[in-house]
């Protein structure tokens, strides 16, 4: 027994995988069924939220509301046992690969379907598979109203074990056949509500923009096996010295694959200038947005550059390419959540900025801090959304933080929790967010690759942070209640499926970062102890920056830090609080600047021009022009002229036996002729 | 022993009088008997030609090919009489239906 426990990792993804083939059975023979005779009988329409309540529970949707999260369930604790014996073996030892079965062999090229577990790929199981369980079960209770209730989940749980692949996966094929699945999965559940036109488009444009990720990453995959000969990740890091001894692998080889890779990452992870599919995906389903949109597929890019860290360590030009690209992210979105109305519009540009952060953190050199932030972001983000949802559930679906207010009375369990994740993402001190957050900022301070300008950049988007979120708080749960009288009566605080999730991701919010508190603050940091083994020195010595910051100058920064959030706060506290008429001064003041940052910048509108009109137009010339005219014309072209070449030739079939007799004869002479030939 | 010659261009002048009979003529029936004169120069040929050599099997082959003829007479005129009770006339000519 070398492996114990760890012989049954290839259970992780397979739980998922085989709530997706139970309950797509169930979806497919009991659900379809009854959603077509509804149709046909007329009385479709959404499953509203009528005077009715729930209506009638069939038994399946009993069985999937069990089996749904129940697999995810029993896939987190085998993650818990999987981690547990990875940790008991010493810290060098940690990497284990399971190889299930050889997958591609062509040639030279060889991928093998295998998992591998080891501190990251640990950290990410325990994420998906933990805050993943608790977001099956809220939707349990959040998608109680809807009709096509089995074929949610067979996607949920689908996600989930594309998720599953692509972290556990030890090469970067598997990882990206995670990868795409994640992005189908993505695509089906924003487009969930697919007879509403906006839901199927935001879908098709998170498709779309993916897509455009994915070819960079793809042709990272091909670089890789072009200079290493391998895909797999233990083979290609383990070359890594032999290569760039003998002058294979160039620094402009390295920085070519891993700005391929980043590619990818923008696309995934919502960063500038692939950014723009996150805020449409809201469309989907809240716990969708929650799951996909916060915790676990927008950080896949972080991942897989944290998994690629030594290739990008010997690429300085990518590496600061990552931490521009993620401080802009992290102030520009930052800047277009103050101005949004909509409650989850707020909360998807918030993921943008924070998902800004930790490519910050990658580009600087400390992926632990990238990942810690990762993890508590998936805690305090997923909260959000969740209590988001909850909020939304109990308006009845509305979403304009205009026409809330005053719910924290009535809502108590979702005001509560959302304001610890609120005071999480803000970085109050003892909070999770505030250990992330703050290792990162004191990171891009410190590191070798770290500069002044990142600092300031991230800290102001922190201060940014905090006050687009206090002001979601206020405009949500304070003041007067702006509530259409309809809604106000339905409103009810969310079922326990619903609000015991809240409360367990509060935990997590508050006490997620302990793991990882820093050393200036007494702590241990077992998280970078932990994740040590994966980073290796080349990272330690970045991260550390030498060592010749002093601990004064650290608990300054920290100080900074938490100041500009508290301003951020204070801020929104007066202009929502204390002075509400306040903000619509300040809009009509700047006016200009206003509408800019309200329509985000306009970037949306600026692609449509650039970048979709272009093609739209192009391909209308290829469909119009060039396919109809030229290829269409080689086609009928070929066609008609052996339909010609038929009509003239048929008229040699007369009929006249007399005319058969003589090309008979005239046959026999000629073959005569031939054979007496001389 | 005599020399075929005289035989064979028998043979050939009966040949050309029925292919001539089969390309020329319009009336189905003659067709048919242009093409029994056909037969018989070629069965003329193989009995000038066994007779020359002194081997029997160009005679055999001649009632072989008699015997053919016999059919091929019979059934050649029971279509004749088929598409004149159906068409009222063996005129080849009229009878062109089947084409484009």
């Amino acid at each position: 027994m070398v492996g114990g426990i760890l012989n049954y990792l290839w259970v992780v993804p397979a739980l998922p995988l085989l709530g997706v083939i139970v309950n797509s059975a169930i979806a497919l023979l009991s659900e379809r069924p009854v959603l077509l005779r509804e149709n046909a009988h007329g009385e479709g329409g959404h499953g509203g939220v009528d005077a009715q309540g729930h209506h009638a529970s069939p038994p399946y949707r009993k069985l999937v509301a069990f089996i749904g999260p129940a697999v995810v369930g029993a896939s987190f604790v085998v993650s818990i046992l999987a981690v547990l014996a990875l940790a008991a073996r010493p810290a060098h030892d940690r990497l284990f690969v399971q190889v299930l079965f050889p997958w591609v062999q062509a040639g030279t090229f060889q991928a093998k379907a295998a998992f591998q577990l080891d501190p990251l790929s640990a950290v990410m199981i325990l994420v998906v598979t933990g805050v993943g369980f608790l977001i099956h079960v809220y939707s349990v209770g959040y998608m109680s109203h809807e009709k096509a209730f089995a074929r949610y989940f067979v996607y949920l749980n689908l996600f989930t074990f594309a998720m599953l692949l692509l972290v556990l996966g030890s090469n970067f094929l598997v990882m990206f056949v995670g990868w795409e699945g994640v992005g189908l999965c993505s695509y089906l559940l924003i487009g969930y509500w697919y007879e509403k036109k906006s839901a199927a488009d935001a879908g098709k444009k998170a498709f779309v923009v993916n897509r455009v990720g994915d070819f960079g990453f793809l042709v990272a995959i091909f670089l890789i096996f072009w200079t290493f000969g391998s895909v797999d990740y233990t083979e290609v890091f383990a070359r890594i010295p032999v290569l760039s001894e003998s002058g294979v692998l160039t620094t402009g080889i390295a920085t070519a694959i891993t700005l391929l890779l980043f590619v990818g990452a923008t696309g995934k992870s919502a960063q500038i200038p692939l950014y723009v599919w996150l805020p449409d995906a809201m469309e989907g389903p809240t716990p969708v947005s929650a799951l996909i949109h916060a915790a676990t597929m927008v950080t896949a890019g972080v991942y897989m550059v944290a998994r690629t860290s030594a290739l990008y360590l010997l690429a300085p030009t990518s590496m600061a390419v990552v931490a521009v690209v993620g401080a802009a992210t992290a102030i520009f979105s930052a800047t277009i959540g103050i101005t949004q109305n909509d409650i989850k519009r707020v909360l998807a540009y918030s993921t943008v900025s924070q998902l800004g952060y930790m490519f910050l953190a990658c580009g600087v050199g400390a992926f632990t801090a990238g990942i810690f932030h990762l993890m508590t972001h998936a805690f305090f983000k997923a909260l959000l959304f969740l209590g988001s949802g909850s909020v939304i559930h109990a308006l009845s679906g509305e979403q304009d933080m205009r026409k809330m207010g005053a719910l924290r009375k009535r809502l108590p369990v979702t005001f509560t929790t959302m304001f610890v994740a609120t005071l999480a993402i803000s970085g109050i001190p003892g909070l999770s967010g505030f250990f992330s957050k703050d290792e990162i900022l004191w990171k891009s301070f410190s590191s070798g690759q770290g500069h002044v300008g990142l600092w300031l950049v991230g800290t102001v988007a922190a201060g940014i942070t905090a006050f687009y979120m206090f002001r979601l708080v206020f405009l949500t749960f304070y003041g007067d209640s702006r509530m259409d009288p309809d809604v106000e009566k339905h409103v009810h605080e969310s079922p326990y499926s619903m609000t015991v999730p809240l409360m367990l991701l509060a935990v997590l919010s508050v006490a997620g970062g302990w793991i990882g508190i820093p050393e200036a603050l007494g702590g241990h940091n077992y998280f970078e102890a932990w994740l040590a083994p994966v980073f290796g020195s080349g990272t330690e010595g970045a991260a550390h920056g030498g060592g010749h910051h002093s601990l004064t100058l650290e608990y300054l920064l920290m100080a900074g830090s938490v100041g500009v959030a508290l301003c951020g706060i204070g801020l929104a506290w007066y202009l929502y609080r204390s002075r509400p008429s306040m903000p619509k001064e300040i809009a009509g003041r700047v006016p200009g600047l206003y509408d800019v940052v309200l329509n985000k910048y306009y970037v949306d509108e600026i692609y449509d021009a650039a970048i979709v009109r272009r093609i739209v137009s192009g391909s209308l010339w290829l469909w119009e022009a060039f396919d109809a005219t030229f290829i269409d014309g080689i086609v009928n072209g070929v066609g008609a002229l052996v339909q010609g070449a038929g009509e003239r030739a048929r008229r040699l079939q007369t009929g006249v036996v007399g005319n058969y007799a003589l090309s008979l004869l005239l046959g026999a002479v000629i073959l005569v002729g031939f054979l007496i030939w001389p | 022993m005599m020399e075929p010659s005289a035989y064979l261009l028998l043979s050939g002048i009966l040949f050309g009088i029925g292919v001539a009979g089969v390309v020329a003529r319009k009336n189905a029936l003659i067709i048919l008997m242009s093409v029994e004169i056909m037969l018989n120069a070629v069965n003329v040929a193989f009995i000038a030609i066994g007779s020359y050599l002194g081997d029997v099997t160009g005679s055999v082959f001649a009632f072989m090919v008699m015997t053919v003829a016999a059919a091929e007479a019979a059934v050649g005129l029971a279509i004749l009489i088929a598409i004149y009770r159906l068409k009222e006339t063996i005129d080849i000519t009229e009878l062109s239906v089947l084409k484009w």
